[in-house]
């Protein structure tokens, strides 16, 4: 299922990528979004998969018998799920008042911190 | 209302001369010592574990140059007080002074390759804003703007040129060096002897780096001959003589020193006499100098080294008395335009004798000191190791040249009917000239006298050559070669001073077409610029979207480069993968495309919760309950944002197929699925999971593990996750709060 799961991590990073470089500020979120479950992908995967028991230790015993699921990844992709619904949260707020403050969602049309010299 | 008072400098403004004064007599007790060959040593430990040492030795040569460092800065100082008495600038220009009279002194002193560098910089930064004094002004920007880049050009190569010497020598002293032998056997010689006289032909000014001194006159008076008579543009022609024991007395060393010497110094003369501004015309006397400098310390004799040496004191009296009584002539008279001056010899008499006395000692005339450091040079040329014929015929050019300089200099502004921009021209306070006027008698006392001083030349002889033998510093040396010659420039030069007029209108005229060093400068400064303006156009061009493209296709390249680099078995796709998991793939993939081909936004928000859910699903399958739990939790919480903000955003609409977008996506999204795949090829280290799992009962008293390992092991990890998301949370509210104020 790993293999499975690199192809899936790759579309949906390509997929991502390619809605971030729209140039369109509501288009980039949904690529945020997309790009940042991807990413949890491949973590999941690296730790490998494989449909154990889930890594809990049984009422009295000490530790959890033989062939659990890898309990790292999970925990490194519980914390990254939550960090990237923060920055999601964050970048939505962004481009909302971007939108409402530049009167524009097109990306390139956002220049006020460089803007055009050759015309006025 | 507002009244304005003349600034007046109090007496403050006569310290630094003071200081001065008092550092030249410290230095004059060394006399005696240093001749007789003796060294004083001052030592701090800097980097010692590089070897590298604040040191500074004093012997003959290092001598010989502060006691013109402190003595000419003593005069110099005194003067500018006087010149800049009602300026309000006094402050800033003699703490520039100061500055840069102590970093000069870090040079000629500095026994350490790398306290020599630093000393040597610190000139080079000093002199860029002694020069660039009138800042106001856009041609003395770029005039210290161009000596800044040239010398500081030169300093690196000398930096590196030091640093390959002390590595090949393995110490930085300077005095350990001078005893090290193998220099000019290394392989590394080249290197070294190009580098370092990069530095110092940038420095002293040399063909073809000379154009910018004559430039650098866009500083005041007192700073040029303070700058560009005694000080700065000699450290180039002291570290040649430093470095002549170490990297000297190889053909191609004399041959470049002549060859660059002798060129600077005929350029130099004539286009002095093209000069109508008195300051220039001196500027280019210098240059004429310089030249004469690196010719003397190319030939390598005892006679052309003594008379180099020699000439160094010779012409630091007389090139800094004719630049301050230039100063003096602009004071007083209103001009240093010489068409404009004459007849003053009456209204200025100080100046006209000063001026007179100086250029005397500059024609070289007996008795003035000028004339023995001349008649060395000849002596020297006379037994020059390299081509004798082509170093007399040179020297005698350059020689007779100045004569007729000296001849304009002394005559046109003193004779002839009176010509002055004031009306009643006179000599400034006794302030003024009476430094000048203690260089040029200096001359003449120096050359009646030669004695004393010539013990120390003698000891500086055979330090540079590390070897005995110097030459007599005396006034007649009865009829020989050198004399011959002296009389030969004497009459060449009367020729050329009745030739000026004539030979100025030809060099004029000719002006636009000879070759100039100066234009090459521009051409390489403004290429510079263009190539720095196109890089930030292309880079830094404003666009939004062209700088995400280039952080993808980074980020695409760093993913291939690690596999390319790193990536050893890639696991292969395995054929067993049962249909359910493969519907889930398609129902990923399907809503994806759903994503990037729809228009509509609520189709959009329900594909994107649609991925959200297959993953949560595929957190399930493969045994992470917590992760699918967060997931479906997060997931809902993102369509529900999505949807509320997305009634305020605009429609995404789909817009065109873009290729190099598609493509840039298409080769990261392939570079992670291989790099994945070379992961899975590769083996797993369990011992950390193996460590949770046991530890996290007996320890933590945690059955599920991944919780422990989040709210117990990692603890501080997740405080300082949930204080992200607190703080993105806050900054959120505040972005919407701050929206609503507008509106207000």
């Amino acid at each position: 299922m790993e293999t499975i799961v690199a192809v899936l991590a790759g579309l949906l990073v390509a997929g991502g990528a390619y809605l971030m470089l729209s140039g369109n500020l509501v288009r980039y979120i949904l690529g945020l979004t997309i790009l940042s479950n991807a990413a949890n992908l491949v973590i999941f995967a690296a730790g490998r998969m494989a449909k154990a028991a889930p890594a809990l230790t049984a009422y009295g015993a000490d530790a959890p018998a033989a062939g659990v699921a890898n309990p790292v990844p999970q925990a490194l992709i519980l914390t990254a799920i939550v960090i990237g619904f923060g920055l999601f949260c964050f970048a939505l707020t962004l481009a909302y008042r971007a939108f409402y403050a530049m009167g524009t969602a097109r990306m390139d049309a956002m220049r006020i911190a460089e803007p055009r010299e050759d015309r006025g | 209302m507002q009244q304005t008072v003349p600034y007046e400098a109090g007496p403050w403004r006569f310290l630094p001369s003071a200081v001065m004064a008092a550092a030249f007599a410290w230095f004059a007790t060394f006399l005696p010592s240093a001749s007789a060959g003796q060294t004083a040593e001052l030592v701090f430990p800097w980097v010692p574990t590089l070897g590298i040492d604040i040191a500074f030795r004093l012997d003959a040569l290092s001598l010989l140059f502060s006691l013109l460092i402190t003595g000419v800065g003593a005069i110099c100082f005194l003067y500018s007080a006087e010149y800049f008495h009602n300026d309000r600038r006094l402050k800033r220009l003699l703490t520039l002074m100061v500055l840069f009279a102590m970093s000069m002194l870090g040079v000629v002193l500095a026994d350490d390759a790398v306290t020599l560098f630093v000393a040597w910089e610190c000139t080079t930064i000093t002199s860029f804003l002694l020069v660039g004094f009138d800042h106001h002004k856009a041609d003395a920007r770029y005039k210290a703007q161009q000596a800044l880049l040239v010398t500081g050009m030169g300093g690196l190569a000398l930096m590196a040129g030091l640093i390959i010497m002390g590595t090949v020598a393995g110490t930085f002293r300077l005095s350990e060096m001078a005893d090290f032998a193998g220099f000019t056997s290394d392989p590394l010689y080249p290197a070294m002897l190009i580098l370092v006289l990069i530095g110092c032909f940038t420095k002293s000014a040399q063909f073809p780096f000379h154009f910018w001194l004559p430039g650098a006159m866009a500083a005041p008076t007192p700073v040029s001959a303070y700058l560009h008579s005694a000080t700065m543009v000699k450290a180039g022609v002291y570290l040649v003589a430093r470095m002549t024991p170490m990297l000297g007395g190889t053909e191609v060393w004399s041959w470049t020193l002549s060859l660059v010497g002798a060129t600077t110094m005929v350029v130099a003369s004539f286009w002095a006499l093209r000069q109508s501004d008195l300051k220039l015309m001196l500027a280019w006397t210098t240059l004429m100098g310089l030249g004469a400098l690196m010719l003397g310390l190319g030939g390598g004799g005892y006679y052309a080294i003594g008379g180099a040496m020699t000439f160094i004191v010779v012409h630091a009296f007389y090139k800094a008395a004719l630049f301050l009584g230039v100063g003096l002539l602009d004071k007083g008279a209103g001009t240093r335009e010489v068409g404009e001056l004459g007849g003053l010899r009456g209204a200025m008499p100080m100046s006209f004798i000063i001026i007179a006395l100086a250029a005397a000692s500059m024609a070289g005339l007996p008795p003035f000191v000028g004339f023995i450091g001349k008649e060395l040079i000849y002596e020297g040329a006379l037994h020059a190791t390299t081509e004798e014929i082509f170093v007399l015929t040179m020297a005698v050019t350059a020689n007779a040249l100045m004569v007729a300089v000296a001849l304009v200099l002394a005559i046109r502004p003193f004779f002839g009917t009176f010509r002055a921009p004031h009306a009643a021209p006179a000599d400034p306070s006794i302030l003024m000239w009476g430094g000048p006027a203690l260089l040029a008698l200096g001359g003449l006392g120096l050359g009646l006298v030669p004695g004393p001083f010539g013990a120390l030349i003698g000891q500086i002889t055979e330090i540079v050559r590390a070897a005995p033998g110097a030459p007599e510093l005396k006034l007649w040396h009865g009829v020989n070669g050198a004399l011959m010659l002296s009389l030969l420039t004497f009459a060449l030069g009367g020729v050329f001073f009745w030739g000026v007029p004539q030979l100025r209108a030809a060099l004029i005229r000719e002006e636009d077409r000879v070759p100039d060093s100066a234009a090459v400068y521009d051409i390489l400064l403004n290429a510079m610029r263009d190539t720095a303006a196109w890089v930030a156009r292309t880079t830094q061009n404003g666009r939004m979207m062209s700088y995400l493209r280039v952080t993808f296709t980074t980020l695409a390249l760093m993913v291939w480069g690690a596999i390319f680099v790193g990536a050893g078995a890639v696991a292969q796709i395995d054929p067993d993968i049962p249909l359910f998991h493969w519907g889930l793939v398609i129902a990923i993939a399907a809503s994806l495309s759903t994503i990037i081909f729809t228009g509509s936004r609520l189709v959009a928000i329900t594909a994107l919760g649609g991925i959200g859910l297959a993953i949560a699903v595929i957190y399930v399958l493969y045994s992470a309950i917590d992760v699918a739990m967060t997931q479906l939790l997060t997931e809902t919480l993102i369509v529900v944002f999505v949807a509320v903000a997305f009634t305020k955003l605009p429609r995404a609409g789909t817009g065109a197929l873009r290729i190099g977008d598609a493509i840039i996506a298409a080769i990261l999204g392939l570079g992670v699925t291989f790099a994945l795949l070379a992961v899975l090829g590769s083996g797993l280290e369990q011992d950390v999971s193996a460590f949770y799992l046991e530890a996290a009962y007996p320890q933590a008293a945690g059955r599920n593990i991944v919780n422990v390992i989040l709210v117990d092991f990692r603890a501080l990890d997740t405080l300082g996750e949930v204080a992200v998301v607190l703080i993105a949370g806050i900054a959120a509210l505040a972005a919407l709060r701050a929206g609503r104020e507008v509106k207000k």
